[in-house]
């Protein structure tokens, strides 16, 4: 098990390399100078100076490049410029509030997701999978912003059930939270229960064909034990790997469900950033959150390992 | 009244182009402690018939079309699902040909056998384990008792047979129906495998219906022999007299190619031609267009179960002339 | 089960004789080509300039004299949606053709020859590792707003994602017997990609590249609608929705149409790849 974690740990170190260099070279990309890119195009000759020098930008490329990872060495990704805050510390407060809500959708993308296509494959080519299966692609199909408009249109104006947008802390007010959380949760959850509703009745049908599942019911065992034992505990193998991917859309979904329910979080900064060519708050945020999503997929990994014994023991 | 009494079986299936029917009135009786063999080539309905037994065929597609099957007086085509379950494993049992596959790999193979009495016995954890183990050792698993932790990848394929075998008979069937149950081994495995079955049918003196398409595997094992063809029963008979008098054509042509006992896996057929696809059987006696003493008058039906001698019973209209 | 009366047909007439049965399939083509064609001629059937102003025709509703309506300038939303599918169909498939040509080069090159495989991976890991949404809007934050640029953004997010389908089946068919034999027999590299591995790879690949136009479609939209796709006034869907999105209460339709209009584009895009894969690749549906 540990060995599993170290072994994907140490492949994950030169994928964050190139990550990183990726991310450092991205301000040498931008057509022309940066720093007049940055300052705008009624800069002083001064500003522009200034920016050139406080992003390092007067140096010579190695240097700079050095200079980068000396920072990522302690923790240091620069200075916000539009919020004058050092990024990490930005992402320090910001992250609780999107992993808070990507951990919501992500319990109502399971729920849904896992209940309708496992109810599907066992009804399979009834009324009971053609209705989750339409339900399935309407939701991958349905563009998340444009579910989030319909239901605060429906659910906050019309009804008056939930508020518009706005955030409260669940430490602050837990119910103020679920209040604030649950629409833009299921906004993003709808279309990636559409997906794992699809992809966990394939599987499932096809675990169903396997000969161990006849085994079972040779052997007396109850529909239901069949079913939730010995076909759950392995098409969930699969779709553990998924996990990785919708944590992945998660994150991707949280810029545009932030920014239309104007939820202070990583995707909304971020939103924010690129629109003001605020680069080092643009930067680290992209870096810190692919090492997370890097370490989630370690963590996938591991759950994969620990639901599949041919894994765990080879792995060993 | 026999053990299981199955009486003029049809198992059809549903499938794209029209309804295939893959048993066709089958009628037999199996005695307690009695062997069965059923042969027969790939596709002629023997699995397909064990499978009906057993109610695991998926419905739909299939269906009992007609016929009955009683095992110990009850009738298992209309019996509830609740009642089947209770019927599979303390009733009848099965293994099956693959025991690389049939076996959940991601349960130890201690729990796959516990689960099975635990299904059918209220007993004590501590009591399910001591059973398992016992049967583990019976089947010839060696120091069962921390093989019980082993999952079905840790163990080799003869092991994993007989680990199906540990779990088929841990809840001591009446009736045990073995699907080919050496084919996927290796040859000196196949050997062992069977007198462990003649072995645990010594002990548990339970009847096996023994399904395969080796004719030396039947010669070893069985008692009385079953012949299908094309999903239609041939010629049944005690297994001396088949050996040494079979009167359908397709049973000698079977016999004419025995391999010396169980060396040689699976060809067995050097009659010429295949078996016909479901759905296009020709009319009359469907073995006729492969057989050598056909006439024309073959083709004219069906030809009915003849019976030759006591226990012996062949489909064949011309075997007074052969 | 193959039916025998298909056995004597080439492989393509028997695909497509499937599919033209895929129900689903069917359906899915019926809603891109309603899309695709209002593209095309979006000249002739919208004439009016989708940007041209007109205060005192603004939020007019659906009606007799504007199909669609008009926004808060009084544009005209039937010009706008229109021209919004032809930028989301040109997008797309711009998309599309780059993944299907650096995607396939990528892929198969890293699936063919080994010693390329371990560095073109790690770039293509590297790249699949950022969140794609993330990826795409940062791309854009330094190349610029404009519609090549959206398209540039696009193709370096999911040019990876195709390049590992191209390079897992490169892998698969590079061990074949035949192909082995046409190594044995002495012919090229080149010769053996183009004629024996790349025409078998591309049942994988064309499933992944219709897939991969719904993504597209849906992605530009909601970069546009985050402000960070082609710059406004450009008449993209996700555009429309940005800017209608204040007034959603008063006139819901200026959110409403180009919303459907997307929501129909990528269902059909989604129902289309559905059918290719049952027809051409059954065995992808587990991983869908």
């Amino acid at each position: 098990m540990i060995g599993i974690a170290v072994r994907r740990l140490g492949s994950a170190l030169p994928i964050m390399l190139i990550v990183s260099l990726l991310t450092f070279g991205m301000i040498h990309l931008i057509p022309g100078d940066p720093a007049i890119a940055i300052a705008g195009l009624s800069a002083t000759p001064e500003q522009i100076a200034n920016i050139r020098h406080d992003l390092g930008l007067d140096q010579p490329i190695l240097g700079q490049l050095w200079r980068w990872y000396a920072n990522l060495a302690i923790g240091d990704l620069g200075r916000s410029l539009l919020l004058g805050q050092p990024v990490v510390q930005v992402m320090l407060q910001r992250l609780p509030v999107t992993l808070a809500l990507s951990a919501y959708a992500l319990m109502l993308t399971l729920l849904v997701g896992l209940v309708s296509g496992i109810a599907a494959a066992l009804r399979q080519n009834t009324w009971v999978d053609q209705a989750a299966m339409v339900f399935a692609m309407l939701g991958i199909s349905l563009p998340n912003f444009y579910l989030g408009l319909l239901m605060i249109i429906l659910f906050a104006v019309d009804l008056r059930w939930l508020p518009t947008g706005g955030y409260i802390a669940f430490t602050t007010d837990p119910l103020g939270w679920l209040a604030t959380s649950t629409m833009p949760a299921i906004s993003q959850a709808l279309l990636l229960a559409g997906l794992l509703a699809r992809i966990t009745r394939s599987t499932m049908l096809e675990v169903l064909r396997q000969d161990y599942i006849r085994t079972a019911r040779a052997k007396g065992l109850p529909n239901r034990r069949v079913v939730l034992k010995h076909a759950l505990a392995n098409a969930l193998i699969p779709i553990t790997t998924v996990v990785g991917i919708i944590v992945s859309l998660l994150i991707s979904g949280s810029v545009v469900t932030e920014t239309l329910f104007s939820i202070p979080g990583v995707g909304q900064v971020l939103t924010q950033a690129v629109l003001n060519r605020d680069y080092p708050m643009v930067q680290g945020g992209l870096l810190i959150t692919t090492a997370l999503l890097v370490l989630v997929n370690i963590l996938v990994d591991v759950c994969y390992a620990l639901l599949d014994p041919r894994v765990r023991y080879d792995g060993a | 009244m026999s053990l299981l009494e199955v009486r003029n079986l049809t198992t059809a299936f549903q499938t794209g182009r029209g309804e295939i029917t893959a048993v066709e009135d089958v009628s037999f009786d199996l005695n307690e402690g009695e062997i069965l063999g059923i042969v027969g080539e790939s596709g002629s309905g023997k699995s397909v018939t064990a499978l009906t037994i057993m109610g695991l065929l998926p419905r739909p597609p299939a269906r009992v079309a007609t016929g009955s099957v009683h095992f110990a007086g009850e009738n298992l085509t209309n019996l509830s699902d609740s009642r089947m379950q209770h019927i599979r494993g303390p009733g009848i049992a099965m293994v099956f040909q693959e025991p690389m596959t049939s076996l959940n790999p991601v349960f130890t193979i201690g729990d796959q056998i516990m689960e099975t009495i635990a299904a059918h016995e209220r007993l004590p954890q501590r009591a399910l384990f001591a059973r398992a183990v016992e049967m583990l050792e019976k089947v010839g698993i060696a120091s069962a008792a921390t093989r019980m932790a082993d999952y079905p990848h840790q163990l080799s394929g003869g092991q994993r047979q007989r680990v199906m075998l540990a779990i088929a008979l841990v809840c001591r069937p009446k009736l045990l129906i073995a699907d080919e149950p050496t084919t996927a081994l290796d040859v000196t495995i196949q050997a062992q495998i069977l007198d462990l079955l003649l072995d645990l049918r010594d002990e548990f003196g339970m009847a096996i219906m023994l399904i395969t398409h080796n004719m030396g595997v039947i010669a070893e094992t069985a008692d009385r022999v079953i012949v299908m063809y094309a999903g239609r029963i041939v010629e049944e008979a005690p297994v001396a007299t088949l050996f040494d008098s079979p009167r359908h054509p397709y049973t000698r042509g079977l016999l004419e190619c025995v391999p010396s006992l169980i060396t040689e896996r699976d060809r067995l057929i050097a009659i010429p031609g295949t078996l016909p696809e479901p759905i296009r059987r020709p009319p009359g006696c469907r073995f006729a267009p492969r057989c050598r003493f056909a006439q024309p008058d073959c083709a004219a039906g069906i030809p009915p179960l003849l019976r030759l001698a006591p226990g012996h019973t062949a489909a064949c209209i011309h075997i007074p002339e052969q | 089960m193959t039916a025998p009366e298909e056995i004597r047909q080439s492989p393509f007439n028997v695909t497509l004789r499937r599919l033209m049965h895929h129900r689903l399939f069917l359906l899915g083509l019926g809603l891109v080509s309603i899309v695709a064609i209002a593209a095309l001629l979006a000249p002739w059937i919208a004439p009016v300039d989708p940007n041209k102003l007109a205060m005192r025709f603004k939020f007019r509703p659906p009606d007799g004299d504007f199909i669609f309506g008009t926004d808060n300038f009084g544009r005209s939303l039937w010009s706008r949606v229109i021209w919004g599918a032809r930028l989301s169909m040109f997008i797309g498939s711009a998309v599309v053709l780059i993944n299907a040509v650096c995607g396939t080069a990528i892929g198969a090159a890293a699936g063919y020859f080994r010693r390329l495989d371990n560095i073109l991976m790690r770039f293509n890991d590297a790249l699949m590792a950022f969140p794609a949404v993330l990826l795409a809007i940062a791309v854009t934050a330094v190349l610029g707003p404009s519609v090549n640029d959206v398209i540039i953004a696009l193709g370096i997010v999911y040019t990876p994602r195709t390049a590992r389908i191209v390079r897992s089946s490169v892998i698969v068919l590079r061990e074949m017997e035949y192909v082995q034999a046409a190594v044995a027999a002495g012919a090229g590299h080149w010769r053996i990609l183009r004629r024996h591995i790349l025409p078998n790879a591309m049942a994988p690949l064309i499933v992944q590249l219709s897939f991969l136009f719904a993504y597209a479609v849906l992605t530009e939209a909601t970069l546009s609608f985050l402000g960070v796709g082609a710059v406004p006034p450009t008449p993209t869907w996700g555009n429309i929705m940005a800017e209608g999105r204040q007034y959603m209460i008063d006139a819901p339709w200026i959110i409403a149409i180009p919303g459907v209009a997307l929501m129909i584009t990528v269902l059909g895009l989604n129902l289309l790849g559905d059918g290719l894969r049952d027809v051409l690749d059954p065995r992808l549906r587990i991983q869908s």
